[in-house]
């Protein structure tokens, strides 16, 4: 049983009127089988789920915070962790407000919004390629590494 | 080499593409819609792709016997980046609250875009239409039926924003000096998406939108044409407090120990049990709350008749039955005692529909 704690409105989290926090808790733990067994991923939407006040932190409390932690600047901040429990994502969007526009946990072993993109990774290419052709001197520093090669 | 495409050709790919916008980003914001949506996350990628794909649709929004709340609500949608996006790719022809022309001129731009987007455009309506006297409501000299009908003709589809234009609303409430009534009233041949609430919320409205310009289709809808994603529940079997209900605790009054505890608040007016909206899950302010959880009742806004319904803090709240008997109805089964329940206040929402009676500063203070 957990430790009781008191919301804002005196409910007690972790007695029986504790809704969604021991469900949401062993969801995590059958994803996060699936996902050794399987190699399937999962993700949750907490913004789908009726928490109670305090119930979404009591959540966050039980994941905690593991050893990576990543922050996005993508059309406003992204907070991306790993929780203590190695497989279990935290990834919070935000807008450019600052307020959360949604919250995930993702059963999963990286989540995909870290990766680079294909498309991200071509425009970078050709932004590359024009650096360098605008450069001077850039044709000749290029034949003089291929020579080299 | 990338085609030098007008910003009206171009998809919603191409338009943030052109803006700059990286993938990573664009991924983001189709998680943010998949939440907004109420889909679950692995569509994530199939909003991607339609997205990716999707023109701008050109938007008419007619205002007619409204308070301009639904789009205030709108315009303050807590999601900004997202919604501006959304609104970044949809073509907002026609919005007399918030276009800068005026009278002539703006008629000349709804005229101009009906043609050119003739059985494309998407129409949204806010407030409701009066009947009695064309006169209660015009616009540019033309009565607000004649707009909607004229409009109508070569929409795509048709958007009741707010319980005024989907169920009439508050204009429509008893004694109904305007003769108003609302859109589905008027227009017969066409699919009417209703999104009622007094105001909707922001996200719903253009969760709304968003799921027309991913896929192109209308939601699936229920009896009162609302999207079934956001009206397919009721606030009772998604509110927080709903294991008070069961365990019949219940705030008596507004200052009592039980409404000091957070217990649920059927017995003070609560039209949870009968009303179908997103408020428990989507709330309010940036999902900061939603008005059960700030400890008033729901007042039932996203249905039909609301202002009608008997009182705020008693017709529809006062229990039929001995309570304690509902209790062990809904804790035998929660979808069974809704029911139960819904069907006990439409019974007293027919009950207080027949003896109607005036509200009183007095009824409000009880």
């Amino acid at each position: 049983m957990t430790e009781s704690v008191k919301s804002p409105f005196n409910i007690q989290i972790g007695d029986e009127l504790t809704w969604n926090v021991q469900p949401i808790l062993h969801e995590i733990r059958h994803a996060l089988r699936t996902l050794l067994e399987t190699g399937n991923g999962s993700i949750i939407d907490l913004r789908s789920i009726p928490l109670a006040p305090g119930e979404e932190d009591t959540i966050l409390d039980a994941l905690g915070c593991g050893e990576v932690h990543a922050k996005l600047n993508a059309l406003g901040p992204s907070e991306i962790y790993e929780t203590r429990f190695s497989g279990v994502w935290m990834v919070t969007h935000y807008n450019a407000e600052n307020d959360v526009i949604s919250r995930f946990i993702e059963i999963t072993r990286f989540p995909n919004i870290l990766e680079s993109q294909r498309e991200d990774m071509t425009t970078s290419l050709d932004a590359l390629e024009a650096l360098l052709d605008t450069t001077p001197g850039s044709d000749k520093t290029e034949t003089h590494a291929e020579t080299n090669t | 080499m990338t085609k030098d495409l007008s910003p009206k050709d171009k998809t919603l790919g191409e338009a943030l593409r052109s803006q700059g916008i990286s993938r990573r980003s664009f991924l983001k914001f189709c998680a943010a819609t998949a939440s907004m949506m109420a889909l679950p996350p692995a569509m994530i990628p199939t909003i991607a792709h339609a997205l990716e794909k999707a023109k701008r649709p050109s938007v008419i929004w007619l205002s007619f016997q409204e308070c301009t709340g639904c789009t205030e609500s709108l315009t303050r949608a807590h999601a900004a980046t997202v919604e501006s996006l959304i609104f970044d790719s949809i073509s907002l022809d026609y919005h007399h609250t918030l276009q800068a022309a005026s009278g002539h001129a703006a008629e000349a731009a709804r005229e101009a875009a009906m043609q050119e987007h003739k059985g494309k455009y998407l129409l949204v309506v806010d407030g409701s239409i009066p009947l009695g006297n064309p006169g209660y409501s015009t616009i540019a000299g033309i009565s607000n039926v004649d707009m909607l009908i004229d409009t109508a003709k070569h929409a795509a589809a048709i958007i009741s924003v707010g319980s005024c234009a989907a169920f009439g609303g508050i204009p429509n409430a008893k004694p109904n000096p305007t003769g108003a009534v609302a859109v589905s009233d008027i227009i017969k041949d066409k699919k009417i998406i209703n999104v009622p609430g007094c105001p909707p919320i922001p996200v719903v409205i253009t969760g709304v939108l968003t799921h027309f310009l991913t896929f192109g289709t209308i939601p699936e809808l229920d009896h009162l044409g609302r999207p079934k994603v956001f009206y397919g529940q009721s606030i009772h079997d998604r509110c927080y407090r709903r294991p008070f209900y069961d365990k019949g605790l219940f705030a008596e009054t507004f200052d009592d120990e039980g409404a000091r505890l957070g217990w649920c608040l059927f017995k003070l007016g609560c039209k949870g049990p009968s009303t179908y909206n997103a408020c428990a899950t989507t709330k309010w302010n940036g999902g900061v709350s939603f008005p059960i959880e700030a400890g008033h009742p729901c007042i039932g806004c996203s249905e039909p008749n609301f202002w009608d319904g008997g009182g705020f803090y008693k017709a529809l709240s006062m229990p039929t039955e001995n309570i304690s008997k509902t209790a062990v109805y809904t804790a035998a089964g929660a979808v069974a005692g809704a029911a139960a329940v819904g069907i006990m206040n439409r019974y007293t929402r027919g009950k207080a529909d027949d003896t109607h009676e005036k509200a009183t500063i007095d009824d409000l203070e009880k």
